[in-house]
């Protein structure tokens, strides 16, 4: 597998594709008079044309636009303040993704709370969070629900664990965003001029490639479902320009090895099972109808929501633009802060310092690229 | 003996001398040079070198070492990259109460054996006990006494075109570490490359006489390295990411937990930048090597004047490489 994941990073195979995408992107630009647009839903997607040095490649002649992916970067600061409270209590473990750990809260981290004596835990492999519960009997174990539909279904089977261990003393703090409710926000806002989509590879291993036809039955727009080696985003690249030259639209499936057309139905299956659609807040945009899974009523014991009650004021108002960076409205580097004021070491909004964020990516990646 | 490590062992009396009779004593031999306080060196003529490091790695024990391996290793490289003949090593150890006596003799035999293997003599040590919950099982501080011969060691004089050489693969010992805390749900077979390098290092300048620098590469892995020596010396310098040599497991490891190999530990490796007429042989002599085998050229100096590293990606862009901002890894060394 290895070996055929290093072919993708071939020179032999990439630069000829980075010749052929330049060359229909010219004969797009001849065509339409603008650069081709598309944008990365994913945050891992900006992470890798990033670091694969495509974006860098491709910037004269594609217009790469990073989207609302990440899923630290799209929590809207409140809940990400209420968040960072629920370590406040003496009896509780919070448990929780690395990427939130350095996320700017209203006052403080959760990193500060940690150093601070909050018992806060950086998991690698979610239903490590039940084991812990088990293991602390006398403390409160929350585990910090933070993800898009590639992570949802691990919540669902960590109720599911909890409930067959009899553990009563675990639970999820939801907060998971849908990748279609927003990209339908984005399409029915207008504010960015795109060609395509390049759709994310995680999130269609679970929803499956039909997931997308409303994109092109209801908005007319394209997609490419894609994997995240060179070689596997230059050819996603080449078929939406290709598609937009042709002037038709549709869904490929460029990661094929591993998205199917109905996705993974069991996955599917423990969803509906344990959740059901609710309101969320996104950060920039603010509550979208049904953009969200909660936990269903019958499982309340293990929805933290609506064990703890924590009360948080109105965020602190700062100058970061990370709203309008995942709208995909401006640039990391159109941002005042970016790079000066806002660090990864100094972060003032989620898109700095979450491993998918677009700030993040161009800091890591972009900064002064020559 | 007991089988635990308590407050006692630590208070100077009884139990502190069975300790060092039974535990240190036994493993280091008994030396001349412990009858007094401090112990008197013999120092061939040339300037001293002189290095410390503290050891804090968890899990003590991991697969292709231990802290003990470590604490004798990394600071004997810390010399002998320096370009000084390691001579003389002191540890200093604060173990938790209540730690297995038996875990502290494996250590301490780890030890020895690296010592040993190098050539290199532990002339001094102190042990501390703290009470449980004031350290984490054991921590090792050693210091390394060394010597720079004459006409041999780093020239300092970069010059356009000099070549980059890395001795292996890189990122063995970051994975190797984080794999076995066990808290990352994977098994990946990879083995710390945790090795004294000072054989290789001093093959590499008895035939070559000098080199422009040698650094390791340890915490915050090859890149963080470059870019230190980049900008401490104002040179730019370019590696090409295909020729960066990285294990297939290391490779998915990464993959997976969203690590850079450039990045990661590497407690075994040495980068040689070298005259671009030199390469060559560099690369023959560290191939001769044990812990050389896999020596390879991945880039070279690209110009002066401006300090910075740049990393050649497989579709020809070039981007820069910074020092890791705030990622959090786990304790590795």
């Amino acid at each position: 597998m290895l070996e055929i994941l290093k072919q993708s990073n071939d020179p032999g195979i990439c630069m000829p594709l980075v010749e052929a995408v330049l060359e229909k992107a010219k004969e797009f630009q001849k065509k339409f008079g603008r650069k081709p647009a598309f944008m990365e839903v994913c945050g891992s997607h900006t992470m890798a044309l990033a670091k694969t040095g495509v974006k860098q490649c491709l910037k004269a002649d594609v217009n790469l636009i990073s989207g609302p992916g990440c899923p630290v970067c799209v929590t809207d600061q409140k809940s990400i303040d209420a968040m960072i409270a629920l370590s406040d209590e003496d009896n509780r473990i919070i448990c929780t993704f690395g990427d939130m750990m350095r996320v700017p809260g209203s006052n403080k981290t959760l990193l500060d709370k940690k150093i601070a004596g909050s018992d806060i835990r950086v998991v690698y492999s979610p239903i490590d969070t039940v084991t812990i519960a088990e293991e602390n009997p006398d403390k409160e174990v929350i585990f910090l629900g933070v993800g898009f539909e590639t992570t949802i279904p691990i919540l669902t089977l960590m109720v599911g664990e909890a409930k067959k261990r009899g553990i009563s003393n675990f639970s999820i703090w939801m907060t998971t965003k849908l990748v279609e409710p927003v990209l339908r926000y984005l399409l029915e806002a207008g504010d960015v001029k795109l060609d395509g989509f390049i759709l994310p590879g995680h999130v269609s291993i679970v929803l499956g490639e039909s997931s997308y036809n409303y994109l092109v039955e209801e908005y007319n727009m394209s997609g490419s479902i894609t994997g995240f080696e060179t070689a596997e985003l230059l050819s996603t690249i080449y078929k939406l320009i290709d598609l937009a030259l042709q002037e038709k639209t549709a869904i490929e499936n460029n990661y094929s090895s591993v998205v199917s057309e109905s996705g993974n139905k069991v996955a599917k299956q423990w969803m509906e099972t344990y959740l059901t659609t609710c309101d969320e807040a996104w950060r920039g945009i603010g509550v979208i109808p049904n953009s969200g899974l909660d936990l269903k009523k019958e499982y309340d014991l293990y929805n933290a929501k609506k064990r703890f009650k924590v009360e948080v004021g109105e965020p602190r108002k700062t100058k970061c633009r990370c709203g309008e960076v995942i709208r995909g409205l401006i640039s990391p580097s159109e941002c005042h802060l970016f790079g000066k004021a806002c660090q990864p070491l100094n972060p003032i909004g989620p898109c700095m310092v979450s491993a998918e964020g677009s700030c993040a990516a161009y800091y890591q990646y972009m900064r002064e690229s020559l | 003996m007991e089988t635990f490590i308590n407050l006692a062992h630590g208070d100077g009396g009884e139990l502190t001398h069975r300790l060092i009779r039974d535990v240190f004593v036994a493993a280091f031999g008994k030396k001349d040079t412990a009858l007094f306080d401090a112990a008197s060196l013999y120092i061939p003529t040339g300037n001293v070198a002189v290095t410390t490091d503290s050891f804090v790695i968890k899990p003590i024990f991991f697969p292709g070492g231990s802290i003990g391996n470590l604490a004798v290793a990394g600071t004997i490289n810390d010399l002998a990259v320096s370009g000084a003949r390691p001579l003389y090593l002191t540890c200093g150890f604060v173990i938790e109460e209540g730690f297995p006596i038996v875990d502290l003799k494996k250590i301490v035999i780890d030890m020895a054996n690296e010592a040993k293997k190098t050539g290199v003599t532990i002339v001094a040590g102190d042990t501390k006990v703290v009470e449980k919950g004031s350290a984490d099982g054991v921590y090792i501080n050693t210091t390394g006494i060394g010597v720079y011969e004459h006409n041999k060691g780093c020239s300092l004089a970069f010059e356009e075109g000099d070549a980059i050489i890395i001795s292996g693969t890189i990122g063995d010992h970051g994975i190797a570490v984080l794999t076995a805390r066990g808290d990352l749900g994977i098994t990946a077979p990879t083995l710390s490359d945790c090795a004294s390098l000072n054989g290789m290092i001093d093959s590499v300048l008895q035939q070559c006489g000098t080199v422009r620098i040698m650094r390791d590469p340890t915490r915050g892995g090859l890149a963080t390295t470059l870019v230190e020596i980049a900008e401490d010396f104002q040179i730019t310098m370019t590696i090409n990411e295909r020729l960066l040599p990285i294990k297939q497991e290391v490779h998915g490891a990464c993959d997976i937990l969203g690590f850079d190999p450039l990045y990661l530990a590497n407690e075994g490796k040495a980068i040689f930048i070298v005259a671009d007429s030199q390469k060559e042989k560099v690369i023959d002599i560290l191939k001769s090597c044990p812990e050389g085998k896999d020596a390879t050229i991945i880039g070279s100096i690209t110009s002066k004047g401006k300090g910075q590293l740049l990393l050649e990606t497989p579709i020809g862009s070039k981007r820069m490489l910074n020092r890791l901002s705030g990622t959090m890894f786990p304790r590795i060394c």
